[in-house]
């Protein structure tokens, strides 16, 4: 017995499938379905593995990655400063679809209220260095709001407007105001407590620990961003990417989830600018400028938007390049330029343009499929038996 | 509503028997409590236009039990004099109709009647100029969009609007997200609530998908759906906010006359199951089949309101689609 619904989607199956097969495969398609593949347990160790790598790689400086001219593990906390920054704008533009030109102003705020409480150049009252980390949290992601409440209204082109802008007026403050000090900036930045065999273990002339601080809170912050992204939370942020007028009818408060999604974003770059100004040890307003600005959203487009793992690696590409190949330095805006550009017409998605899981029990979706056409079974038996 | 409380999936084999067998009493009983005899749950199982088994445990988890403040037959939603002028151009001139709980009202009229315009000012897209939109007695004057479909109101839209980088399950789940209570906070600590009602999700969200029949493409992208697919799941995402008032416009648009057959079959299923409908449709035949009631524009004005069989034979409604020798010639659509 079936009913023409069940017809339908029979037909529909067979058109779909044909439809399919004329699809291109993508370069990473086979690493997308071995990944896939694994049980969670698996996926767990795979990243476990890659974690371990990754805290060991500056003490095993590999000789093909290594940087000539140029110190291996501050080179990595470079990279991971990228990296953490392209994870937070991913948030912003990647997930919820507002394009930020302005980022760098967050990071300029929290590397400035690192600067305000700890530098021994500030009148402020010194707190230890590590409690200024969730204090610039704090701090941007209040900014964040400041800023999204009255321009989120706005869309598209607009709001990237308001925002390119938003990050030029932080960096004309820091010049401006006394009390921020322009171009001399904050020396002797506090770092974390700690010592080993006498001396400190965080200075900036050793990235190592830094950087093991920086993957730390990497891992920590890409955790917290997963339980979200798989939650109403993420869901309402890709529907609001996707057709902003059409989620807010099906009944996402979209006001309210694009102001998340900008605070958070401003935090984790706030969260960045602390940890780098706690890593070089020194703030003034030369290091905030449009540029970087444009670099982030180069790293997080290039790693592939909406993706957080490919973001993070396009953000420590972007740090990467003009280190380990050092006649590329002051021409990189030029060759991001052109790498953007190839992307945008052979790669729109980016390099690691995965789709993200949105549902937090996505893999019983096949069980529960299962159990309703078993049920559906049962029934029409049922019906015959009777 | 006995499938609300499990959310356990793992242990399935020996209670999915006890299910199976429970539903189709389960189903019985509730037409006979709540709903005996009205138009509501009129058309059995066994008449030859409705679907035959659409699973009972999808229909399980789909059929509504919400509270709904009126009774089978009252007024749901009460339209008055509802007004929307755009500049100078009046596209909806005092219109005045009611939805009652339990029937399909359609909604037509010649192209550039403002049938559109109306839902769009029901649903808050437009703010209506004059004039007031009442559900179950409360206004929704001046409510945000999103609030709205929270109230009870869910649409489809004319031109599809999926969300095409989601899947269809994730569409339907966004739906399903409008009843959902999950802070931000909640998300990213992983709170007991923010587990169950995941959980919850992916068996409401897989049900419905069964319910209106694309569960096979649960997993694939909205816009690498079939448009067939396409149109389904818009109805399943509407489904998915709990309204009590489904409103859909131009549901069977670019099918072909089999698809309409089997898309009235699945309108008349929504409606069985609880739910009330208002239907925008163009396809006169698909309009007269389906409907209790219709309710036609022309010009924003409402010049019928009455049973197909009335309608059909209105000469203001005739005059509206085929126009009249005396009136100008623009009058014919």
């Amino acid at each position: 017995m079936t009913s023409p619904i069940e017809d339908v989607a029979a037909s529909q199956a067979h058109a779909d499938e044909q439809a399919e097969e004329t699809r291109k495969p993508t370069r990473f398609a086979g690493l997308q379905r071995w990944w896939n593949g694994l049980a969670r347990p698996q996926q767990w160790l795979v990243l476990g593995l890659v974690a371990v790598l990754l805290y060991a790689l500056p003490l095993l400086n590999p000789p093909l990655l290594t940087t000539p001219g140029y110190d291996f593990p501050i080179v990595l906390c470079d990279m991971a400063r990228f990296a953490l920054v392209a994870l937070g704008l991913n948030v912003v533009v990647g997930q919820a679809g507002l394009l930020d030109l302005g980022y760098i102003g967050f990071f300029a705020v929290g590397s400035y209220v690192a600067a305000l409480w700890t530098s021994t150049d500030s009148t402020m009252v010194k707190i230890p260095y590590l409690a200024t980390l969730p204090l610039a949290m704090i701090v941007t992601g209040f900014v964040g709001v400041v800023l999204g409440l009255p321009t989120l209204r706005l869309r598209g082109d607009y709001l990237a407007i308001v925002t390119l802008g938003f990050g030029e007026i932080i960096r004309l403050l820091a010049t401006i105001i006394p009390a921020l000090k322009g171009n001399t900036g904050f020396q002797n930045i506090g770092s974390p407590p700690g010592a080993w065999n006498g001396k400190p273990v965080f200075t900036i002339t050793n990235g190592t620990p830094w950087f093991w601080l920086f993957l730390t809170v990497i891992i920590v912050v890409t955790l917290l961003l997963g339980n979200l992204e798989r939650s109403r939370v993420g869901r309402a942020w890709i529907a609001i990417r996707e057709d902003e007028d059409a989620a807010e009818v099906m009944g996402v408060p979209t006001f309210k989830f694009k102001l998340w999604a900008f605070t958070i974003g401003a935090a984790i770059g706030g969260l960045s600018g602390a940890l780098f100004a706690g890593q070089i040890g020194f703030v003034n307003n030369q290091k905030f400028d449009v540029a970087t600005s444009m670099l982030f959203i180069a790293a997080v487009v290039m790693g592939g938007a909406g993706n957080k793992f490919g973001a993070m690696i396009g953000g420590a590409i972007v740090a990467y390049l003009p280190y380990r190949f050092g006649f590329i330095a002051d021409k990189k805006y030029l060759i991001f330029g052109v790498v953007l550009v190839m992307l945008m017409i052979f790669r729109p998605q980016g390099l690691f343009g995965a789709r993200n899981h949105l549902l937090a029990y996505g893999r019983s979706i096949k069980r529960q499929a299962a159990r309703l056409r078993r049920d559906a079974r049962g029934d029409a038996a049922l019906k015959e038996g009777a | 509503m006995a499938s609300h409380d499990n959310d356990i999936p793992g242990d399935e084999a020996p209670e999915q028997h006890e299910r199976t067998y429970s539903t189709g009493h389960l189903s019985l009983d509730k037409s006979g409590e709540d709903a005996s005899g009205t138009p509501a749950d009129g058309i059995p199982t066994d008449s030859p236009e409705a679907p035959p088994d659409l699973d009972s445990e999808a229909a399980q988890i789909v059929h509504q039990d919400r509270d709904i403040a009126v009774a089978v037959g009252d007024n749901l939603v009460e339209i008055r004099d509802l007004t929307v002028q755009f500049g100078g151009l009046t596209a909806l001139d005092a219109v005045t109709f009611d939805i009652r709980r339990g029937e399909i009202l359609g909604l037509i009229g010649p192209n550039g009647a403002g049938k559109t315009t109306c839902f769009n000012a029901m649903t808050g897209v437009y703010k209506p100029t004059s004039g007031t939109v009442t559900l179950e007695g409360k206004p929704l004057r001046g409510m945000k969009k999103h609030a709205i479909t929270r109230a009870g109101f869910a649409r489809t839209f004319q031109n599809i609007r999926l969300f095409g980088e989601m899947t269809a399950l994730e569409n339907v789940v966004v739906g399903l997200d409008a009843r959902h209570q999950t802070s931000v906070l909640g998300a990213l600590v992983r709170s007991p609530r923010h587990i169950r009602e995941e959980k919850t999700s992916i068996e409401h969200g897989m049900a419905l998908l069964e319910f209106v029949g694309i569960a096979d493409k649960a997993g694939e992208l909205a816009r690498n759906l079939p448009y067939g697919y396409q149109r389904r799941l818009e109805i399943a995402r509407a489904l998915a906010t709990e309204p009590k008032l489904l409103c859909l416009d131009e549901p069977a648009a670019g099918f072909n006359p089999a698809e309409k057959e089997e898309l009235m079959a699945l309108i008349r299923t929504i409606r069985d199951d609880g739910y009330t409908v208002l239907l925008i449709e163009h396809d006169m035949k698909l309009v007269m089949g389906v409907c209790d009631r219709i309710v036609v524009l022309e010009f924003g004005k409402k010049i019928a309101d009455d049973v197909p069989k009335a309608i059909r034979e209105n000469p203001a409604v005739i005059a509206a689609y085929l126009g009249v020798e005396e009136e100008d010639a623009d009058g014919a659509a």
